[in-house]
């Protein structure tokens, strides 16, 4: 986790890197559409495994990239 | 042998290997919340048939990782309510359960170095002693007869310029809480099994009728989930959908400190906050880890960025070493406060989105919970923390009383 390839700058230090969020999947089996706005408003699938993530490059290129973590492990899976 | 170094109080373990086929009531997760409300469905509604499971030892996860911290000043009417219920009932805890917990009442400084967030704090302190948490609003003056080790400056960058004072913030040892419920509720006759992970649930159509193990399945009346860190897995075998993300949240110990710290102080600008263990060892936590994860991994970063916030109002810590470090993994909430009760499976309850403000609830919601269990019918303190809120977009944000933003 201490060194993250950024796309634009290559091997960086975590520290320079902000988390954005994961992208919310509203699962198809939630038909009615009130309850889909409820499920993307409040719920998270909060996935133990492989991540799609959005990061920023906060003190680096300032870039969103998207990469895919192992949240069990923290190991950056590709980016 | 000391208080510290001895392992467990006198558990009397149920005679036998395996649990049995059939209880009224499965709990999951033998952390304080689900030995809590084993504990109190034994002693206040006779409740026995219980068994609790745990993946490992009792106590092992975010019940064995926090940092020990008892208070109630919350920012809503609902959860100062909760929490000083609570803490009020921590105050009596060793009296009902006849276990020394090591609870002591030290009182909670929680500081603001800017005008915007004194307003905050005075504000804290208007709304707390409305709510039943007396506390007040101290100047620095006042802040320095109760923590003298304190550089009012801090450091010359964050000047204290007040600070809301909770009378009744606590801390008590957080593993012979755990034992202290565990060995009321054996006492009673309900089962406690370790090393016993539950591998999904039985279901009947939209109800949850038990458990399953390695050892085979447990049909149960009613499963109450309290796990800490898996709670999205567990609750995704009942098909509920959960507002819930885990984090990391990292703390840290310095070695012995040979004076009197008597508070715990917390700061609402810096973020971090700070007590004295009864071994004198000074106490450190802060903000959970920005990406959600679930590692129980700490970070050289996080001591360096809360290291540098402690000495900036404390400079004698810069004399101290850091000794050991942790993490625990927490279930942040989207609105900032637990979640409790029924959900949209039958037979399957809640106690879950502690995030970083679980050790200090479980008096309240255990005996909430097995109130709830007990009656069918939802308690008015817990109401407010039903899954059921988000539907009806009520939210229970709380944020900034967090401590953890």
């Amino acid at each position: 986790m201490l060194w993250v390839t950024c796309p634009n700058c290559g091997s960086r230090p975590f520290e320079e890197f902000r988390y954005g969020s994961v992208f919310p999947v509203t699962p198809d089996v939630i038909s009615d559409a009130d309850q889909r706005n409820v499920d993307y408003a409040w719920m998270q699938d909060n996935i133990e495994g492989p991540t799609l993530e959005r990061w920023f490059h906060e003190s680096g290129c300032r870039r969103w990239f998207t990469a895919r973590r192992d949240t069990r492990t923290d190991e950056w899976l590709d980016v | 042998m000391n208080e510290f170094v001895e392992t467990l109080l006198d558990l009397p373990w149920q005679n036998q290997d395996t649990p049995n086929h059939t209880y009224d009531v499965v709990i999951i997760g033998g952390g304080g919340h689900g030995l809590a409300t084993a504990y109190y469905l034994a002693t206040r509604h006779g409740i026995t048939n219980v068994c609790v499971l745990d993946s490992s030892y009792i106590g092992s996860g975010n019940s064995g990782r926090n940092t020990t911290i008892i208070r109630s000043n919350y920012g809503i009417p609902e959860t100062v309510a909760f929490y000083q219920e609570s803490l009020s009932m921590y105050e009596g805890l060793e009296d009902e359960t006849g276990c020394w917990v090591m609870h002591a009442t030290r009182g909670q400084l929680w500081m603001a170095h800017s005008t915007s967030s004194a307003r905050t704090e005075q504000t804290r302190v208007l709304m707390n002693n409305a709510c039943g948490a007396p506390s007040e609003y101290l100047s620095p003056a006042e802040i320095k007869k109760i923590v003298p080790q304190i550089d009012l400056t801090g450091g010359g960058r964050y000047p204290v310029v007040g600070s809301s004072y909770l009378h009744g913030g606590a801390t008590a040892r957080h593993d012979r809480v755990v034992w202290a419920y565990a060995q009321g509720a054996l006492r009673k006759g309900a089962h406690i099994f370790q090393n016993t992970p539950v591998t999904g649930l039985l279901r009947d159509g939209e109800r949850v009728t038990g458990v399953t193990t390695a050892g085979g399945p447990i049909s149960a009346g009613v499963v109450l989930c309290a796990v800490g860190g898996n709670v999205s897995t567990v609750s995704g075998w009942a098909d509920v959908r959960l507002p819930i993300r885990t984090h990391t949240l990292q703390a840290f110990v310095t070695n012995a400190y040979a004076q009197e710290f008597a508070p715990i102080v917390s700061s609402n600008d810096l973020v971090f906050y700070v007590s004295q263990t009864a071994r004198g060892q000074m106490l450190l936590g802060a903000e959970y880890d920005r990406q959600a994860s679930y590692q129980r991994g700490t970070s050289f970063a996080y001591l360096q960025s809360v290291s540098a916030k402690a000495v900036a109002l404390f400079p004698f810590m810069a004399k101290l070493r850091i000794l050991r470090s942790w993490a625990g993994i927490c279930d942040i909430s989207t609105d900032f406060s637990p979640i409790m009760g029924y959900t949209n499976a039958p037979g399957f309850l809640l106690s879950t989105g502690w995030g970083t403000w679980g050790f200090k609830a479980i008096p309240a919601a255990g005996s909430q919970l097995a109130k709830l269990i007990a009656d069918e019918v939802v308690p008015d303190l817990i109401k407010p923390f039903a899954l059921d809120r988000f539907a009806r977009e009520v939210s229970m944000a709380d944020p900034s009383s967090a401590g953890t933003r």
